[in-house]
């Protein structure tokens, strides 16, 4: 009985490729160091991916924004699954110049920022101004919590993941923004993030076996997205945790897709 | 395709005794076309074990094992800080026991001679022989190996397949450091699922080196099958790391201990 179960469990296909989906995390453009495939068209379409949210790798290190923020609109532009991503560097100076342009030019709804790359910390004021004036554009704030795990990472570029614990208080008074962060480990989700207004998950790093459905346990299922952190993890990651996790039929679609189209009606 | 995983452990899974936590991730293998998990170390995890906490670790593997043999394999854990009990350990649980391999962790590190009986040994027990490794960009542990202490190591028992547990997690490095020594092979498991290790590995090491693991429970099933499962490798290649290789390497052993797998 037990070896038909195994025989049963080696049949099983790799990932379930249903349309239908909203990736809230990939990233396009060229990668500080390591050479990733490109997300284009037809790599979405063969996952049944209807829509991606897209930053750019270049703007972890480039302080042309306003560049970067056009080159990353016209390569959404191209690709019609592709949603722009924006981003800026509230350090630099007239950084919401580059928020306006991604608002009224670019008709950007979501924002990425990348405060460990920037160095900043959420509890820093120019955050708090990012957020309040990305919120007055009515755009959804993402907040890259750490791109690779700290005992990977290339000597000359150690980055510790964001502290997210400032955010609960920054969001609480501000019941108009919206903020998904992504990347988040499923220890700063339950501990950091716990009862934080306004905020919503990607499932790109939550691990550990049947980590989604874990995470469900604490986490409620409208606030939880599908993220892979795709081309810089293997797209199929995050697919494959909706088939290791059980999630009801509500539960999957909403995080799965219902959860992030309803970011942008809002 | 057949899909045997390397590389689990009884923690970071549900259950209150060995069997209900091997259970608990035999339920989630189900889900992903997992068909055979080798698990190693017990309930809590000790990073310098004393001898007598390496035979608790076992014991709890052995009891995992008497409930669900047809779906697992043990490897026995041991530490080159213990020679003695490591070596009566592997009678044990090796040569008298169930177990098929041998798992090395951080105690210390496997450049050091004093690891060779137990090396000695298992290679006459045909066993499999897994050693833990890291190249931590913020510092190893004290006793935690590098792919360049395997490499060290793996040249005195030249003959003997070592398998370099999670190709020392920055695998740009650890890809290299094992190239040119051939009797070691790369184990995928417990790094962030990385695009490009599975190509890279395939590329510099070739398919045959290359095997299939997750690290789970601490890590999900799912981002460690998506190194191969969403690889640019051919479907050949794929079959031969999540199934073939480790097999091959397992297969003297279970052939002498009867198992048909």
């Amino acid at each position: 009985m037990i070896q038909t179960a195994a025989m049963a469990a080696a049949s099983l296909p790799a990932a379930e490729t249903r349309s239908g989906l909203i990736d809230c995390n990939i990233h396009l453009g060229p990668h500080p160091h390591r050479m990733l495939p490109e997300i284009d068209n037809d790599f979405l379409a063969a996952r049944g991916v209807d829509e991606a949210w897209a930053g750019s790798f270049e703007a972890l290190l480039h302080r042309d924004l306003a560049q970067v923020n056009a080159r990353l609109a016209r390569r959404c532009a191209a690709v019609p699954r592709l949603r722009p991503a924006g981003s800026v560097n509230p350090a630099l100076p007239a950084w919401e110049d580059d928020l306006k342009r991604c608002a009224d030019q670019h008709g950007m709804r979501i924002l990425r920022l990348h405060p460990n790359h920037h160095g900043y910390t959420l509890a820093d004021a120019p955050f708090t101004r990012v957020l309040e004036a990305a919120t007055e554009q009515k755009m959804l704030v993402q907040i890259v919590a750490q791109l690779e795990d700290p005992r990977t990472q290339t000597p000359l570029m150690q980055l510790p993941p964001v502290d997210l614990k400032p955010l609960a208080s920054i969001m609480k008074p501000r019941p108009e923004a919206r903020v998904m962060v992504l990347n988040a480990n499923a220890s700063m989700i339950n501990t950091a993030l716990r009862g934080c207004p306004g905020t919503w998950v990607d499932i790109a790093m939550v691990e550990g076996v049947g980590g989604v459905e874990n995470l469900l346990d604490l986490w409620p299922p409208d606030k939880l997205c599908f993220g892979s952190h795709a081309p810089f993890f293997y797209w199929e990651s995050a697919a494959l945790k909706l088939q290791e996790s059980v999630l009801g039929e509500a539960a999957l679609q909403a995080v799965r897709r219902g959860n992030a189209a309803a970011q942008l009606q809002a | 395709m057949r899909i045997w995983d390397l590389h689990c452990h009884l923690s970071g899974v549900a259950g209150l005794t060995p069997e209900e936590r091997l259970g608990s991730l035999l339920r989630y293998a189900d889900r992903v076309g997992i068909e055979r998990l080798c698990v190693y170390m017990g309930m809590k995890w000790v990073q310098d074990p004393t001898p007598d906490d390496l035979t608790r670790q076992n014991d709890d593997v052995l009891r995992a094992l008497a409930k669900h043999s047809d779906r697992a394999f043990g490897f026995v854990y041991l530490s080159a800080r213990h020679v003695e009990r490591s070596l009566a350990e592997l009678e044990r649980c090796v040569a008298r026991g169930p177990m098929v391999g041998v798992k090395l962790w951080v105690a210390k590190r496997c450049n050091d001679p004093q690891i060779d009986p137990i090396i000695q040994r298992a290679a006459e027990l045909k066993a499999v022989i897994f050693q833990h490794t890291w190249f931590k960009t913020n510092g190893n542990y004290a006793g935690e190996s590098t792919p360049d202490d395997l490499v060290e190591l793996a040249r005195r028992f030249p003959r003997v397949p070592i398998i370099c547990g999670h190709t020392g997690g920055s695998w740009e490095q650890g890809i290299r450091a094992i190239r040119d020594q051939k009797n070691l092979y790369a184990d995928l498991a417990g790094s962030d699922p990385t695009w490009g290790i599975t190509e890279m590995a395939v590329r510099e090491l070739g398919a045959g080196r290359v095997i299939y693991g997750s690290d789970s429970g601490g890590r999900s099933f799912a981002s460690q099958l998506a190194k191969v499962h969403g690889a640019q490798v051919s479907e050949a290649d794929k079959e031969k790391i999540f199934c073939h290789n480790l097999r091959s390497l397992m297969l003297p052993i279970l052939k002498a201990k009867g198992i048909q797998a």
